[in-house]
């Protein structure tokens, strides 16, 4: 086994393949960058490059290109609040606050050093557990999938920030949204209003970017500031490495619940760092730093998301079966340079495969080394007034959106999810825990249901599940100990200094409130319009919450001061001082849409940009058509050479126009 | 120096009158970027046979024009087929490559489905086999012993009756055997449950089925039991010659009822086969496209499998079965529309009785 290694790292490093392998990572990086791009995008542009290539310089290639981005994925995360790609939503939530802080460099160099640990973990991991992966992957069938989706639910209670009560709704939301669509028995489609873009369900990208990206830009908006609060932007690279070495046995941890979760088939990557930051919650002792710029929080989901990438290729190689979006693409790449993936991936083929677990580390070397340089310099746009940066970030999570399914629904949808992710926040609904539920609610429904079919409810004595359940309970100790303690800290003492609100202060949140409790009973309803298989689930679901909601709705109107309950941003909380409502720049983006509808993307979006930019950022003419141009320039030669829609109206249903505005 | 020598040929045509053939010049794509638009996201089979089939065909047609592909995923193949219906030109700029499941919707009249496929112009078709295999805890051997398992429940992965799983579901009633399905599971995924013990029938497509599954069959953890079979020129069904030793399921339907299939069931099950794996990937052209346009495509179809070397690269990427080419294709493409109406009520009754399928 050696002497194959060495041979393939021989051959790798000799010849043009290492160059190939610098190619695929710098148009890695310049992919992950770009929010709504991900792997899938980068593999599908390099596939027609590498037909006939020969075979080594072919998948250093395309390992470079996979293994990097969710190295710069993290860019946008952390410097924008926009999640570069579904592998790094999590890193948003600790990411963005530190950068607010002026500490982007600081978030940026812990993550990529995270991310390199987490890569090489993964390629090490891959090295030796190829060769014995087989039985391992087949012992996890549906019933033990299902179980590992509860477990990654009870990290809710670790996410579910002061009031478990909401986490639990905000979840149980996610859950009820996440069975949009076809319902795996039986192919009916729920909650799909007869309109056929909901029948596929709402793309995870474009969940993604309306719960966290959208609040995020309309909340800078209105502060009318830098992104970062600070005037210096202190704590440089070395900084960040400090923290991974001062949190290394957590990265570790993660980095190992990557290598998991990537490896099963089934389960799907944008998990793993949602597991990974509750993990890292759960086994930290004071958590009231989460969600406010916890370096723990960046460190954690990024070493889990690039290990991921190693513990994938596993069921890719072994199996021919894609452990993730990126991993489908990889595959095909692989049947075009003639590799057929299966047992002999680790026999007669064994020194292909270590080619690729080579690439895979060189590549994470390369890549995080770039971007550590990078970053020093890529920090200093949190400086910029954000007005300025504002149309950009609009223009770019348009055009993410859209990538998910090019239909003009796509940004209808964005729209609607950023208002839910506007009032999410303002009421203090967990965004974290309505993502996670929204995530894991097809595998969970789908798990289930196949692990009944299969061996009926004796599933649930089957030894893995009963081992994963132990874990489910600790899971739920531990999270259950600390709602407890958060409340005890809360609870009392607040009491006596918050005077009681009164019945007007609350309507609002009472009416949110009230309007879920309508989507829950709505939930219910058209449960008992498909059969018996597809309702089970969402019908379940309804009813816990209801009754959820019931109790909430109890504790708001009882107006009790301090209960953890009452929360609104809006009136009593930090955003009440503010000179505009949200409503004011959801307008703007709701402008945007129709003109998208209308009349394009490319005449919408380059209106907007202008109207924007001398309105509202108050840029001289020749600056607004100087950032104008190079916006619009950009996204659209970006589009064309990779072969990408951008939204049509219809005006160019109408009439046939010049490119770029007929663009589509 | 190419353009000019264009030029000169196009001044000679219009000089020397028009009854000259103009075939050869009014399909001429040099500088043109043509859009293969493929209904499914990236790095599926239909998007690998796309990606294989795209940088040999823009080779072989005159003016060697890029291809690039296009995917428009959504509703199992539906969204991107709605798009090419309604938006693609008709001057062989645009392509679309279809799988089963575009022509299954369209067949049994799901309303999503938009689009009029009988009206596009198919210019050659990859067809496959499958073979359908049990576990070796059922204690059946052959297709013959098949009997013994009319009283047994058998558990059969599947991603939906919609789905290709429609033709095995299919003639897995009509030898009278008992399935419980498990929705939701592709053909992967399926086999992993296979290996798994989670199921106890099983079938795949020909490639996955020689690279994956024989092994299995080597090792004694599964039993191959029949093919489809393949279309004969005559229209009849055949044994695959990939599966020489495997009766394919006519032969297996006379060994259990002692007579040759002849029902509307049976005819039904063939429509959906030919759909389904006899011509399985189809390129088409819009409708209303030029004949000569057409007729350059084909031709470069054909060029493409003449080339030296294309089965073997062929054989991994696609499977080993002749492309269908030129006139066949035709005749492939009106067999898969011959469905009556009466077919189609009787498919769409037995899918709703069956599943709870409602159109």
């Amino acid at each position: 086994m050696l002497d194959v290694m060495f041979a393939a790292l021989g051959s790798l490093v000799s010849g043009p393949h290492l160059l190939y392998l610098g190619l695929g990572v710098l148009l890695g990086l310049c992919i992950g960058i770009f929010p709504g791009l991900g792997g899938i995008a980068g593999l599908s542009l390099l596939l027609p490059f590498i037909y006939g290539m020969d075979t080594i310089s072919g998948l250093a290639m395309l390992i470079g290109l996979v293994a990097v981005i969710p190295t710069s994925d993290t860019f946008t995360s952390v410097l924008m609040g926009i999640p570069g790609s579904s592998g790094s939503q999590a890193t948003v939530l600790d990411g963005f606050p530190l950068a607010k802080k002026g500490q982007a460099a600081r978030a940026l160099s812990a993550a990529f050093s995270a991310s390199l640990f987490g890569g090489l973990f993964g390629a090490a991991v891959l090295t030796l557990f190829v060769l014995i992966a087989r039985p391992i992957i087949l012992a996890f069938g549906s019933a033990e999938l299902f179980m590992l989706t509860l477990l990654g639910l009870s990290m809710v209670g670790g996410l579910a920030g002061n009031s478990l009560i909401k986490g639990l709704c905000a979840c149980g939301l996610g859950l009820l949204f996440g069975t949009m669509g076809g319902a795996p028995a039986t192919g009916e489609f729920r909650l799909s209003f007869g309109i056929d873009y909901l029948m596929d369900g709402i793309p995870l990208v474009v969940m993604g970017l309306g719960i966290f990206a959208i609040p995020e830009i309309i909340d800078l908006l209105r502060r009318n500031t830098a992104i970062a609060e600070a005037s210096t932007l202190g704590g440089g690279w070395v900084a960040g490495v400090r923290d991974l070495f001062q949190h290394k046995w957590l990265a570790l941890r993660c980095a190992v619940i990557g290598c998991i979760v990537g490896a099963l088939p089934g389960l799907g990557g944008s998990v793993v760092d949602w597991i990974a930051y509750g993990h890292a919650m759960q086994t930290t002792k004071s958590k009231e730093n989460f969600g406010k710029g916890e370096i723990r929080g960046v460190i954690a989901p990024e070493a889990s998301n690039n290990a991921k990438e190693g513990g994938a290729l596993i069921p890719t190689l072994l199996f021919g079966i894609p452990g993730s979006g990126s991993m489908a693409v990889f595959l095909g790449g692989m049947i075009l340079i003639g590799l057929e993936p299966g047992p002999n991936m680790v026999g007669s083929n064994l020194d292909v495969t270590y080619t690729i677990i080579w690439s895979l580390a060189l590549a994470n070397v390369l890549g995080a080394g770039a971007c550590l340089l990078l970053s020093r310099w890529v920090a200093r746009l949190t400086t910029i007034p954000y007005t300025l940066m504002a149309p950009f970030m609009i223009m770019v999570i348009c055009f993410a959106a859209f990538q998910a399914t090019r239909n003009l629904g796509d940004l209808v949808a964005l729209l609607g999810v950023g208002v839910l992710g506007i009032l999410l926040k303002r009421f203090g609904w967990p965004r974290p825990a309505f993502l996670i539920g929204f995530v894991l609610a097809s595998g969970m429904e789908n798990y289930l249901y196949q692990a009944v079919q299969f061996d009926g409810w004796s599933f649930l004595t089957k030894p893995g599940v009963l081992i994963i359940a132990a874990l489910l309970v600790v899971s739920v100790f531990f999270a259950g100990r600390h709602v407890a303690r958060m409340s005890r800290q809360i609870g009392p003492q607040a009491e006596d200094v918050v005077a009681k609100p009164s019945l007007s202060d609350m309507l609002p949140q009472i009416l949110f409130t009230c309007v879920m409790g309508a989507v829950f009973a709505y939930g219910l309803y058209d449960a008992f319009q498909v059969m018996y298989l597809s309702r089970v689930f969402p019908a379940s679901i309804s009813i816990v919450m209801l009754t959820l909601i019931g109790i909430m709705l109890y504790r708001q109107l009882r107006c009790r001061a301090g209960d953890p309950i009452n929360q609104d941003a809006e009136r009593n909380g930090e955003n009440a001082a503010l000179p505009v409502g949200f409503y004011h720049y959801i307008l703007w983006f709701a402008g945007l849409i129709l003109g998208c509808y209308l009349v394009g993307y490319v005449i919408a979006m380059t209106l907007f940009f202008v109207v924007f930019l001398l309105l509202k950022a108050r840029a001289s003419l020749l600056r607004t058509s100087v950032l104008t141009a190079c916006g619009m320039g950009f996204m659209i030669i970006l589009s064309h050479v990779m072969v990408l829609d951008l939204p049509t109206g219809l005006l160019q249903q109408a009439v046939s126009l010049p490119w770029p505005l007929d663009n589509g | 120096m190419k353009k000019i020598i264009v030029g000169i040929a196009a001044s000679l045509t219009l000089g020397f009158g028009l009854g000259t053939s103009q075939s050869t010049l009014a399909a001429d794509f040099s500088g043109e970027r043509i859009e293969w638009i493929v209904p499914f996201k990236e790095g599926g089979g239909t998007d690998t046979w796309a990606r294989f089939f795209s940088p040999l065909i823009s080779e072989t047609l005159p003016g060697q024009p890029t291809i690039v592909i296009k995917n428009v995923p959504g509703g199992g193949s539906i969204n991107g087929a709605n798009q090419f219906d309604a938006r693609g030109d008709n001057n062989g700029l645009d392509v679309f490559g279809s799988t089963a499941s575009t022509l299954f919707y369209s067949m049994l009249g799901d309303k999503r489905a938009r689009y009029q496929p009988r009206d596009w112009i198919p210019v050659f078709a990859t067809p496959t086999g499958g073979v359908l295999y049990l576990s070796p805890d059922l204690g059946v051997n052959s297709a013959a012993e098949l009997v013994k398992l009319q009283d047994q429940e058998l558990t059969f992965p599947s991603l939906g009756p919609t789905s290709l799983d429609l033709v095995p579901l299919l003639a897995m009633e009509m030898l009278g055997l008992k399935i419980k399905p498990v929705f939701g599971m592709d053909r992967s995924a399926g086999r992993l449950a296979f290996e798994r013990g989670e199921v106890n029938v099983d079938y795949q497509t020909s490639a996955p089925y020689i690279k994956k599954v024989t092994p299995l069959v080597e090792e004694g953890k599964a039993v191959p039991i029949m093919s489809w079979g393949i279309l004969g020129e005559d229209g009849t069904m055949q044994r695959d010659p990939s599966f020489p030793d495997l009766p394919h399921f006519a032969e297996v339907y006379e060994m259990i009822h002692g007579e040759k299939p002849d029902s509307q069931a049976y005819n039904i099950w063939k429509t959906f086969f030919v759909a389904g794996f006899a011509a399985q990937k189809i390129m088409f052209l819009q409708e209303g496209t030029p004949q000569e346009i057409v007729d350059t495509y084909r031709q470069a179809a054909i060029e493409v499998a003449k080339q030296p070397g294309f089965k073997e690269k062929a054989s991994i990427a696609i499977g080993d079965y002749d492309q269908i080419l030129g006139k066949n294709v035709d005749t492939a493409f009106k067999m898969i529309f011959s469905l009556s109406d009466e077919d189609t009520q009787w498919i769409q009754h037995w899918l709703n009785e069956r599943y709870g399928v409602r159109f």
